[in-house]
């Protein structure tokens, strides 16, 4: 499962910037999910329930923050919420459109003791 | 969990190995040592830059205090770090497509769910284009070998990735493959990736193209369902044509979804069973050349 492999991205990143801001334990981590990234919230949870066992963020409070998606029109412009990826523009219709957020897979923050 | 694989452990390794060749190499805990050569250019951009925050519009107000990058909390220092959990992924296959274009490789990446027909359409490829197009091929799967031995049929080189665990291929794994299958300047790769339509979506392998097949067993609304899939595609191939009349698949439909996912795919009907289409895929793939 790719949260697996996203989890695993997770625990690395953390290790290094700690060792980077010079260790002490990590409290807490924040993360920045966005709701079209294709990455499932609950999954991303367990699956870093089942993997920080013996790392860095044994004992860190995981925080995960879902990202709104927002859509902006390749044709006039117009930027609007969407709830997935094939929703047309309300103005135009058009289905061109990208995403503006909602696609992120984000390590925010973390607090260090 | 992952509702496709159903996998559940925490262990990413996995296993290159060619068809002929009896002798494995296993790359246990591959992101632990495989990363550790691209780790600088994250120290740099880290104390420096948080171009991401920016764009996340619920952070702009905060963005600039980041570059001091650290606050005192009651009970700790909280680190602004902003990384792109797939960063790593992303400058590896960057790094794979400029290996690729140096080489005048072209890397095609097929994606489908099981069964949809990738190995029977690689099968049929090289058996026909073999005498204009030096092909190199890459299978992935979680666990057999059964998709390499049919292609070291055709004689073409070609080798094994074994995912385990793993529900997809990933940069790191084709740089490994590639290293060893040495293809040569101005072939063609072409990765079968792992039979999964959700996983697959979100990892760059520094291919050229990426091909999403679907054939005519399955649902309509996949494009619905895989929107990630079909909007990270250059072309959707639309495989079975011959069981058209005995399947209620309407082709129409399924195109009319897809393009509203993402208007600038590309479509090609065929049936690899019959021939029936195939002559577009053929010019296409000579289109697609460097
Ligand atoms: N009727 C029909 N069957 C096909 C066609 N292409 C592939 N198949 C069959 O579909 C099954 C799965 O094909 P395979 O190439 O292994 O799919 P993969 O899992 O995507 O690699 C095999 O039994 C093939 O013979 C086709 O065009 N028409
Ligand atoms: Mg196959
Ligand atoms: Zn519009």
């Amino acid at each position: 499962m790719h949260e697996l492999s996203i989890a695993m991205n997770i625990i690395e990143i953390a290790a290094e910037e700690k060792d980077k801001a010079g260790g002490g334990a990590i409290q807490s981590v924040e993360l920045e999910v966005g709701t079209l990234s294709g990455v499932v919230v609950d999954a991303l949870q367990f699956a870093l329930e089942v993997s920080v066992k013996g790392t860095v963020l044994e004992h860190a409070k995981i925080d995960i923050h879902p990202v709104e998606a927002t859509a902006s029109c390749n044709r006039c412009g117009l930027s609007f919420p969407v709830g997935d990826l094939f929703t047309s523009c309300p103005h135009c219709q058009s289905f061109d459109t990208r995403l503006v957020s909602g696609g992120e897979l984000r390590f925010r923050s973390f607090i260090l003791e | 969990m992952c509702d496709t694989c159903g996998c559940g452990q925490p262990d990413q390794s996995f296993r290159i190995q060619k068809p002929q060749n009896p002798s494995t190499h296993t790359h246990a805990h591959e992101h632990t040592h495989s990363h550790g050569d691209v780790a600088h250019s994250h120290t740099h951009e880290h104390s420096h830059e948080h171009p991401h925050l920016h764009e996340a519009g619920q952070d702009a107000g905060h963005a600039h205090q980041f570059h001091d990058a650290s606050h005192e909390h009651p009970h700790g220092t909280q680190i602004m770090i902003g990384q792109d959990l797939l960063a790593k992924n992303n400058l590896l296959a960057e790094r794979n497509r400029g290996f690729f274009e140096a080489r005048h490789i072209t890397a095609i990446n097929l994606v489908s769910s099981p069964g949809s027909g990738k190995t029977s359409l690689l099968e049929e490829t090289i058996l026909a284009l073999r005498q204009e197009i030096a092909f190199f091929i890459i299978e992935g799967d979680q666990q057999t070998m059964l998709d390499a031995d049919r292609i070291h049929k055709t004689g073409v080189p070609v080798i094994q990735i074994n995912t385990g665990n793993g529900c997809h291929l990933d940069a790191v794994m084709i740089q490994k493959a590639v290293k060893e299958l040495d293809p040569s300047d101005h072939s063609m790769l072409l990765i079968e990736n792992v039979g999964n339509l959700v996983c697959p979506s979100l990892f760059d392998l520094g291919e050229t193209r990426r091909v999403v097949i679907m054939s005519t067993t399955e649902g309509e609304d996949k494009p619905l369902k895989y929107p990630n899939m079909f909007r990270t595609s250059h072309l959707c191939v639309i495989n079975k044509t011959d069981l058209l009349p005995y399947v209620d698949f309407q082709i129409d439909k399924a195109i009319d979804y897809a393009r509203q996912v993402n208007p600038h795919l590309e479509f090609m009907e065929v049936s690899v069973k019959s021939g029936k289409g195939l002559e577009n895929w053929y010019k296409w793939l000579r289109q697609n050349l460097s």
